[in-house]
């Protein structure tokens, strides 16, 4: 890995000294911003801040537009991404149904290995969330109990079958022994509205999503998915700890068309190293428990992307695709 | 309520502060310009011109994109009434009778009807959030996907009096409107479905506005074209300052529709699954049930233009606030707003309104001027507007259908979609031919995707058991008003049917 990334040092100093003759690359037309999830998710919030950010900062001389692509669990954006091949002006900010949908979905006819890797901005992290007014649910404990006793009327809300979301809660059901029923909702802050609203009994959002209701005491995390605690939730207990052997991430990527010009990925990379290495950046990691220590690009990205997809193949055939889609 | 007069009247400061007047002209002037353009949109005009606000103080920003959003849905009309394309999709309904109002000549009273609608429905909507915004972001809380259907239901009841007297035709467009609406990718299981042909780029449905704008641009161009011979020029054009001040006079007209406009709009705007179009819609329909002459709409009645255009400004006003107490967009142009105040430090959401009152009553103070400057502003503009009917039609018919095409490729930057907006374009033309109703169509290709939404996430959260929607109290209200909506078009022809058969014996 070391080494790669050495080799990939001096590509990139090669490639940085050999084309200075050649006219840098520029977006000519405003960049499509593609979230493949729907509005008020966490990455639906990532990417407007980036957005923002990049006219802030005056990085692009073209603005970049982010259109929200939510449906069949990302497979619109997917799908979208693919028919896009070639084009210089679209990039996707992915999550991990990334991996799951096209895993899930095998007619979607999408390979996101041959997508463009960009840059990985963060991995994010799950938690597991109840309403505040449930006093009987203090711990996983008390939680395992009550959704035993409520059977399928448990309702747990989430961003859509194969969404990443539903894999963890499919994991969650093959530790704990239970059932539950999974509804799909089109975004990560609708499925916490409804949480705040009792319309739904528990779901494992994103800390973004959850953060100002947390703060507002409308809900309580019970456990949080990570290898060690978050600094952001110091009193909530990791599943291992629990001894619950779950642990799981969500990668925060951004991604092109498969085909991209080689000096437009360039760009967009420069671009988002721009981007991560900003003190706004940093600090919206610290403060939604988002670890973004160094940002992976390029082969780098591909092999974990490659890593990442093998992964959840496995998880999937653990889980079974059926528990995930409820079918 | 004292501290909220003292933070509004500080908003109110603000916001009159010379930089910020000048930023809300600014923001005014291009939202209408944004808006009226079919296919630029208030999304692309919101996020090209967010840089803008970088070079001024946060609040001052947020007043500018205030301004140029309510810019955007006074706009919106405007291409609405004098061309018969929707610039957005909010402004659909507007079509229904401002078209034929511009047709007969009468595009100024149009004009000046969607503004002044647009203006009270904004004051209302602004009012009201002012008063009960923490209440009703409490409200929006007990929506769940149950009472999300019925009021789809209720929408829906609307219909009905939206088909004129052929029941069988309405209910045939209404499917014809769910079957196009269902095409895509499944909601619930991601799976592709009616994918006609097996063609890929049905994958990604038929969007709202592709449809739209082949149903009121092309549909229309070709009617027109064959009920005129393309013979007739479209009609002289009247705009002095005089016929402006006796068009204000037809307000008693439509002050009702408005009315109704304004609260229904604000109430559907504050749900967040919702939003302005449907609000629109479900505002003409109701204003059209409730209408002493309900045959007159769609035939150029003023009050068909004033309803959905105070909806849809006062659905605008009510998707702030679960931007701003639940961080969820209720539309893609409140979606960049929140994006900027994300950016400002600010983070939408419970506690947004007691940390920082500045900002929240600053928005809301921004709002009053906004609306008032633009409604001033569109006025002023309407000679200027009404000056594109006074082209000749052969010159007017070719720059519609220009814009058509480019409306369409600039939303969705594809050919396919465009082929498809001329195909749709040539089949409405022939359902009108036949009398088949093609508003019912559209406000299904709205309002089906929603419907379907919530009802499989009802059934799915109560185990397929359809109880769930009576044994709800605000769902089953909704319900049973929907079912008395349906009826009351049959029961009133019923009634009208038997006192002329009455008046005959």
């Amino acid at each position: 890995m070391k080494a790669l990334k050495y080799l990939v040092a001096g590509a990139s100093a090669l490639a940085i000294t050999a084309p200075a003759a050649m006219a840098e690359w520029q977006p000519r037309k405003p960049v499509e911003f593609i979230i493949m999830a729907g509005t008020g998710g966490g990455a639906d919030q990532i990417a407007r801040l980036l957005q923002g950010l990049i006219q802030k900062k005056d990085l692009s001389p073209r603005p970049f537009i982010p259109i929200n692509k939510p449906g069949g669990s990302g497979a619109e954006a997917l799908r979208y991404l693919q028919d896009k091949a070639g084009d210089n002006h679209t990039v996707m900010m992915t999550l991990n149904s990334f991996y799951t949908t096209p895993i899930i979905q095998e007619d979607l006819g999408v390979d996101v290995t041959e997508f463009t890797p960009i840059a990985l901005m963060a991995m994010d992290t799950f938690l597991l969330w109840v309403n505040t007014d449930r006093d009987d649910i203090t711990d996983v404990d008390s939680y395992v109990a009550a959704v035993k006793e409520a059977g399928l009327d448990w309702k747990v809300g989430g961003t859509g079958s194969g969404q990443e979301d539903s894999v963890l809660t499919a994991m969650m059901e093959a530790e704990f022994g239970y059932d539950v029923t999974y509804i799909p909702f089109p975004g990560g802050g609708t499925v916490a509205k409804n949480l705040v609203g009792n319309q739904i009994d528990s779901t494992v959002n994103n800390p973004a999503e959850q953060m100002e209701f947390y703060r507002a005491g409308n809900t309580k995390p019970l456990v949080q998915f990570t290898g060690e605690r978050q600094a952001a939730f110091p009193d909530v207990p990791t599943a291992k700890e629990l001894g619950i052997e779950i642990e799981y991430y969500m990668q925060r990527s951004v991604n092109g068309p498969p085909g991209m010009d080689p000096e437009a990925v360039e760009w967009y990379t420069n671009l988002f190293q721009t981007l991560f290495d900003s003190e706004e950046w940093q600090g919206y990691c610290k403060s939604d428990g988002l670890t973004c220590e160094t940002m992976l690009k390029g082969e780098e990205l591909a092999t974990f992307h490659e890593n990442q997809k093998v992964a959840h193949e496995k998880l999937i055939a653990q889980v079974g695709a059926a528990a995930i889609t409820g079918e | 309520m004292e501290t909220i007069i003292v933070a509004l009247g500080s908003g109110l400061v603000e916001a009159v502060q010379p930089l910020n007047l000048f930023m809300i002209f600014a923001g005014c002037l291009a939202g209408l310009f944004v808006g009226c353009m079919p296919g630029l949109g208030s999304v692309n005009g919101v996020a090209i011109l967010l840089p803008v606000t970088f070079l001024v103080p946060p609040t001052t920003a947020i007043i500018f994109l205030a301004a140029l959003y309510y810019g955007a849905m006074y706009g919106g009309a405007i291409s609405s009434i004098t061309l018969g394309i929707p610039g957005a999709s909010t402004a659909v309904a507007t079509v229904f009778d401002g078209r034929p109002m511009a047709q007969a000549g009468k595009a100024d009273k149009a004009l000046m009807a969607a503004a002044i609608a647009s203006f009270i429905g904004g004051t209302v909507s602004i009012i009201l959030f002012t008063l009960f915004a923490p209440p009703l972001a409490a409200f929006a809380l007990k929506f769940g996907p149950q009472e999300e259907f019925a009021l789809m239901l209720l929408a829906f009841a609307t219909f009905i009096g939206l088909g004129g007297d052929d029941i069988p035709k309405t209910i045939f467009s209404i499917l014809l409107g769910l079957v196009l609406a269902a095409v895509g990718f499944d909601i619930i299981s991601g799976k592709p479905r009616l994918i006609f042909f097996d063609m890929v780029e049905f994958q990604r449905g038929i969007g709202f506005l592709v449809l739209a704008i082949g149903v009121y641009g092309i549909g229309e161009m070709l009617w027109t074209l064959e009920t005129t011979k393309g013979s007739v020029q479209m009609h002289k054009v009247n705009t002095g300052w005089k016929k402006i001040k006796e068009n204000f006079k037809d307000i008693k007209l439509y002050i009702n529709s408005t009315w109704l406009g304004s609260f229904l709009g604000f109430f559907v705007g504050t749900l967040p699954a919702a939003g302005a179009t449907p609000a629109a819609l479900m505002s003409y329909g109701l204003s059209k049930t409730f209408s002493k002459d309900p045959d007159s709409y769609g035939k150029g009645n003023i009050a068909g233009v004033a309803a959905p255009e105070a909806a849809n400004n006062a659905a605008s006003t009510g998707s702030m606030l679960p931007m701003i107490t639940l961080g969820i967009p209720g539309s893609p142009t409140t979606a960049i707003l929140l994006g900027g105040m994300i950016i400002w430090g600010l983070r939408p959401g419970p506690l947004l309104f007691t940390e920082s009152p500045d900002f929240v009553w600053g928005l809301i103070g921004s709002m009053y001027v906004a609306n008032f400057v633009t409604v001033i502003l569109n006025i002023a503009l309407i000679p200027l507007f009404i000056r594109v009917l006074a082209m000749p039609f052969t010159l007017l018919t070719p720059i519609i259908f220009v814009l058509c095409v480019l409306g369409v490729f600039a939303t969705t930057d594809r050919m396919f979609d465009t082929w498809i907006m001329l195909i749709i374009g040539v089949a409405a033309y022939f359902l009108r031919k036949l009398n088949y109703p093609v508003a019912p169509a559209v406000l299904a290709i709205v309002l089906g995707p929603l419907a379907e939404r919530s009802l499989r996430q009802s059934l799915i959260s109560s185990r397929g058991d359809a109880m769930t929607f009576i044994e709800r109290p605000i769902s089953l209200t909704c319900i049973l008003i929907a079912l008395a909506l349906m009826s009351y078009p049959l029961v009133s022809r019923f009634l009208k049917r038997r006192k002329a058969a009455q008046a005959e014996t």
